[in-house]
């Protein structure tokens, strides 16, 4: 398997970006702060008005390195591409499918197996591993509505009840995920998804988690020649990398949601790493979004068994192999779209 | 065969043939799917490329020009790209046509054309501007690596050739391939078979290229250890069985597991 490389993660917001040879040079008023060869580097990702020279985003564009700019808290506001990767055969493909309900009905259906999978996956450890500390029957109860879900996939026979049995599968899991929250229960719980803005501590990690998958699977869409923002499970909408969040699916459990838990019940993060703003949004602090970067490097650096090519793959590789497996399916080396299955 | 020229519109990257001597699931991962990322190796391999100005490789002598990064194209072969270097070689004026012929003779024979033997009797030799007399042009073409089995090096330098020949309608019987690992550089003879070669492979790219299809991966193991595209290609995939099976499985695990529970 390719070899995972760093992503460079620039959260000084008087960070100026620039290029020196073969190099990434993170510069901090008069002061250089940092300096790494571009190929040792994946990605880069900056938070906050952090400035880039145009020879470094060319540098970017050439080496394939995905470029990203991001607000401080996380929203994503542009990324550099260059016109190096993608294949315009390969791109048509993947209009024509996305076009097609029942194509888009087949790979749609399989990214759902795998998102529920997961997250029914993530409920299961918890009930083996927190026996006795949490209300058992609820998760229990959780797992097996999940199973019944996913039995009735196979047979969804539109998107839209596909979406359906999706949204009804969240909440499920969702309301149940609460109770794998084990520490500082009065600062983190689930009580529903929101987005935008979060409005809770958890919410507010997990959107922060959300976009580092979604930054790495919409340069891994990109990498392979696939158009990040034409989906099969979600509609198209300008602006919006739908794609991206079909394939994120089935990753979020494994990756986000069971990493927020981590971070909650080994107090890495805590109270005092959310402030609140006065419109009700809350959001982490810039010390722990630097935790929470940490952990996130670490965690993509350890190594898994992938299901479907029986081969070790570093965890930070996932959404590359994902992409890159969708990418054979629509070229038609594989007989449909293998998710991502946590086992 | 029938000599159809390609268009404008035709004509396909001459570097491609190396990757179609390789594998043409390579090619097609390259030059249909633009699934090339540079890595550490081909990066070398473009630094080397740059540095070609290295003093040592050349002798600053008065019957030898060195021509970079020279454009090429070949209507007959639908192919266009660049060469490193074309070196032009003084070549002796004197000679008659019947001495030319010996001469070329002997060029055939020889195993190993050296430099000096080739220059100054070769069959055809061109007008360089600017400069006095007669030049016979010769492809050199620069690998990072080392001398390999396989044809793939020298069906480029030929290709570049066959290039050269179309636009100077000159025939060019050899030419250099440079390894950096080895710091040499090793004459090629461009014989019929090696050019049947690059005919055949430029025309079968040309197909792929119409066709617009990426080609199963090899199942020979030799070249897959060496590709550099292997991570992206996933050549071991066919062996991992159906989808279908295996999304059907994860289910079966989940309704199997659930019936057991109490
Ligand atoms: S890995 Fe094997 S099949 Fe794939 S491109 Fe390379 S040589 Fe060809």
């Amino acid at each position: 398997m390719r070899k995972l490389l760093n992503t460079l993660y620039v959260t000084l917001s008087d960070a100026y970006l620039a290029r020196d040879g073969e190099n990434v040079v993170v510069r901090s008023g008069d002061e250089e702060r940092f300096r790494v060869p571009i190929h040792n580097l994946e990605g880069i990702i900056t938070f906050g008005y952090t400035g880039a020279s145009p020879a470094l985003m060319g540098l970017c564009a050439e080496r394939g390195v995905a470029l990203s700019f991001l607000t401080e808290h996380g929203r994503f506001l542009a990324r550099v591409t260059g016109g190096v990767s993608g294949n315009v055969l390969l791109r048509r493909k993947q209009y024509r499918m996305a076009d097609d309900e029942d194509a888009s009905l087949a790979i749609a259906g399989h990214m759902v197996t795998g998102k529920i999978a997961n997250a029914r996956t993530v409920l299961q450890r918890g009930l083996r591993d927190h026996e006795g500390r949490i209300r058992g029957e609820v998760v229990q109860k959780a797992v097996n509505s999940l199973a019944g879900i996913l039995r009735e996939i196979p047979g969804a026979g539109s998107l839209n009840r596909l979406r359906g049995m999706e949204g009804d599968a969240a909440k499920i899991y969702f309301e149940a995920i609460d109770e794998l929250i084990l520490e500082q229960k009065e600062t983190f719980y689930m009580r529903g998804r929101s987005r935008r803005p979060p409005l809770d501590c958890f919410n507010a990690l997990l959107s922060f988690l959300y976009t580092l998958l979604a930054h790495d699977v919409e340069a891994a869409l990109e990498t392979v020649g696939l158009d990040p923002s034409v989906g099969f499970l979600h509609r198209d909408r300008p602006g919006r990398a739908s794609l991206a969040l079909d394939v994120m699916e089935e990753l979020r459990p494994y990756l986000a949601e069971r990493m927020a838990l981590s971070l909650i019940n080994r107090r890495q993060v805590d109270s005092k790493s959310f402030y609140q703003k006065e419109n009700g949004a809350v959001y982490m602090d810039a010390e722990a979004r630097k935790t929470v970067l940490t952990a996130w490097q670490k965690r993509k650096a350890e190594e898994i068994t992938h299901p479907f090519l029986g081969e070790k793959v570093p965890i930070g590789l996932i959404p590359y192999v994902q992409s890159l497996l969708l990418a054979r399916y629509l070229r038609g080396d594989l007989d449909g779209y293998p998710p991502f299955v946590w086992r | 065969m029938s000599k159809r020229e390609y268009g404008e519109e035709e004509l396909l990257a001459l570097s491609g043939l190396q990757h179609m001597a390789f594998c043409e699931r390579q090619w097609a991962l390259i030059h249909l799917e633009k699934q090339w990322k540079e890595n550490l190796q081909t990066m070398e391999g473009r630094i080397l490329h740059e540095r070609v100005h290295d003093p040592l490789l050349f002798e600053k002598r008065g019957d030898r020009i060195t021509a970079r990064a020279v454009p090429l194209v070949s209507r007959r072969l639908g192919i266009y790209g660049v060469a490193d270097v074309i070196e032009y070689h003084r070549v002796v004026e004197s000679l008659t046509d019947t001495e030319n012929e010996t001469a070329m003779e002997t060029v055939r024979d020889a195993p190993d054309p050296a430099p000096e033997a080739v220059a100054g009797f070769a069959p055809g030799a061109v007008r360089v501007a600017g400069k006095d007399g007669m030049w016979r042009p010769y492809p050199v073409e620069y690998k990072r690596g080392r001398p390999k089995k396989d044809n793939r090096d020298r069906v480029q330098l030929c290709a570049q050739a066959m290039c050269l020949e179309e636009m100077y309608h000159i025939r060019i019987n050899a030419g250099y391939l440079y390894y950096g690992e080895i710091r040499r550089r090793e004459a090629v003879e461009l014989d019929e078979h090696l050019r049947k070669e690059v005919e055949d492979l430029a025309l079968r790219m040309h197909e792929l290229y119409e066709r617009g299809a990426t080609p199963p991966p090899l199942t020979r193991q030799g070249p897959c250890k060496l590709c550099s595209l292997r991570d992206t290609c996933m050549p071991r995939l066919p062996k991992t069985g159906r989808v279908t099976d295996y999304v059907r499985n994860v289910l079966k695990d989940i309704q199997e597991e659930r019936g057991a529970l109490p």
